[in-house]
């Protein structure tokens, strides 16, 4: 249960995976705009990690190692992934419209996003069990959520803020974003120290 | 040989399974899609103002292909040529769209009221009102920094002499300035409802007339005068009920301050 704990937790605030791996940066400083759209974002992203590992993880086990086809991880991964998250936008699409609306736009967005497919492939390289894998992709996912809320405020105060002229725009979204980065790596060795 | 086979046959066969899972989905899950729709949206002019009612063009043309009855005049930009390549396009006869014009409820110009304090913050009605309630004497009327003037997307609104004035002709009535105003001053109006009370406050009169020659000061003349019981003075001010009103003008005429107006619209 401890290993749970620690492994979301980190997932969370030391390995987040846009401010301290730098996975899925497309999406964070695209979506990040407003505070709504950074949010239907990121449920978008915590939800397709979710059943990406859900997916992924079995092919893995029981499909690629035995038949000795680690080679193939990274294009396989990718096919499946891209796949399913298009096979649930369609049943979003029918059978639940108004989730759809909220979470669909996003949705093809993050299909073979660099962050969906680095936790897929971390969890293998960790050597998680299933159940820490889900838990793993579900901090990453919760982690990418905390990222864009958070850049997101940073971005609206920016908006209103008097900034140089040749710093307008791109330049210091990359600034506040490189000194949000910084601030997390604070965070190192905090989690571990916790429960030891 | 057999290396690249045992590569490529798994990657194969999860190829072709997901995408003959994609095409099963796509066929069981279809969504239909009314087909008039994206003609519809065609027509519409794609300025999503919201004038029609509808969020943005894409909602009033799903309203109207979804709705029979959703009238296909409602949008005014687009005027009576959109409406007719409506109605051809839904195949329902044409209906002539009313023109509105955007008017606004107060006279406080710098003849008739003066600014209570002197304001030098952010050129922006929206922020004098967050400040002191507006920098008049009169805490309803026209702040006159021009939040509706910029927001204007055919630039018919002009400040003048310090309370925003609306050229008719330029006017599109798409209603931008109506959600603008952070006073609500502004309002649409068309050729039934011309005749106007050009202000909105609703102090007691001794208040109003204290803070501006030209405020309603609810004294209920054109109460009294309308033979239509289409105008009526509720909260110190006097306010027409269009359904009634036939604008014969004769509150105008009794009008103390002066501030029922009839506009050429």
């Amino acid at each position: 249960m401890t290993k749970l704990i620690i492994i979301l937790l980190s997932a969370v605030f030391i390995n987040n995976y846009v401010l301290s791996r730098f996975l899925g940066i497309c999406p964070f400083l695209g979506v990040s705009k407003k505070l709504d759209s950074a949010t239907g974002m990121s449920l978008a992203v915590i939800f397709v990690m979710m059943i990406s590992t859900a997916v992924t993880y079995p092919i893995q086990m029981y499909l690629l190692i035995p038949n000795h086809l680690e080679y193939l991880q990274t294009i396989v991964f990718i096919l499946v992934i891209a796949a399913l998250v298009q096979l649930v936008e369609i049943t979003l699409k029918r059978f639940i419209p108004s989730l759809h609306k909220s979470l669909g736009v996003y949705l093809p967005l993050i299909t073979t996003n660099c962050a969906v497919l680095g936790v897929t492939i971390l969890n293998i390289d960790e050597g998680y069990t299933f159940l820490e894998a889900m838990v793993n992709s579900l901090g990453s996912g919760l982690g990418f959520f905390l990222a864009m809320v958070m850049f997101s405020g940073v971005r609206s105060k920016l908006e209103g803020a008097d900034i140089p002229k040749s710093f307008k725009g791109l330049p210091i979204t990359l600034i506040a974003a490189s000194i949000t980065s910084l601030s997390f790596m604070g965070f190192g060795g905090v989690i571990e120290n916790l429960f030891a | 040989m057999e290396a690249i086979l045992t590569a490529v046959i798994p990657v194969l066969i999860i190829g072709v399974l997901c995408a003959g899972m994609l095409v099963i989905a796509s066929k069981l899950m279809a969504v239909k899609e009314d087909e008039r729709f994206p003609k519809v949206r065609e027509c519409l002019p794609g300025a999503n103002c919201g004038a029609c009612g509808y969020a943005g063009c894409d909602g009033y043309a799903k309203a109207l292909v979804t709705d029979d009855s959703v009238p296909a005049n409602l949008c005014i930009p687009g005027g009576a040529d959109v409406a007719r390549q409506l109605s051809e396009t839904l195949g329902v006869e044409f209906a002539d769209v009313e023109k509105k014009t955007a008017v606004v409820h107060c006279l406080g110009n710098c003849d008739a009221t003066e600014d209570m304090v002197e304001y030098k913050g952010m050129e922006s009605c929206a922020a004098a009102k967050m400040i002191f309630g507006g920098k008049g004497k009169c805490g309803f009327g026209c702040i006159g920094l021009g939040d509706c003037a910029k927001a204007c997307p055919e630039q018919a609104i002009c400040i003048n002499k310090g309370i925003a004035i609306v050229n008719p002709p330029e006017c599109i009535g798409c209603g931008v300035c109506v959600k603008t105003c952070p006073n609500s001053l502004i309002s649409l109006h068309g050729a039934t409802s011309t005749t106007v009370v050009s202000c909105s406050n609703r102090d007691k009169g001794a208040v109003t007339r204290k803070a501006c020659a030209n405020g309603c000061i609810g004294c209920k003349k054109c109460e009294k005068t309308c033979q239509y019981d289409a105008i009526k003075v509720t909260n110190n001010l006097a306010v027409i009920d269009y359904d009634k009103c036939v604008s014969c003008g004769e509150c105008a005429k009794v009008c103390m301050a002066g501030c029922i107006r009839i506009y050429k619209l």
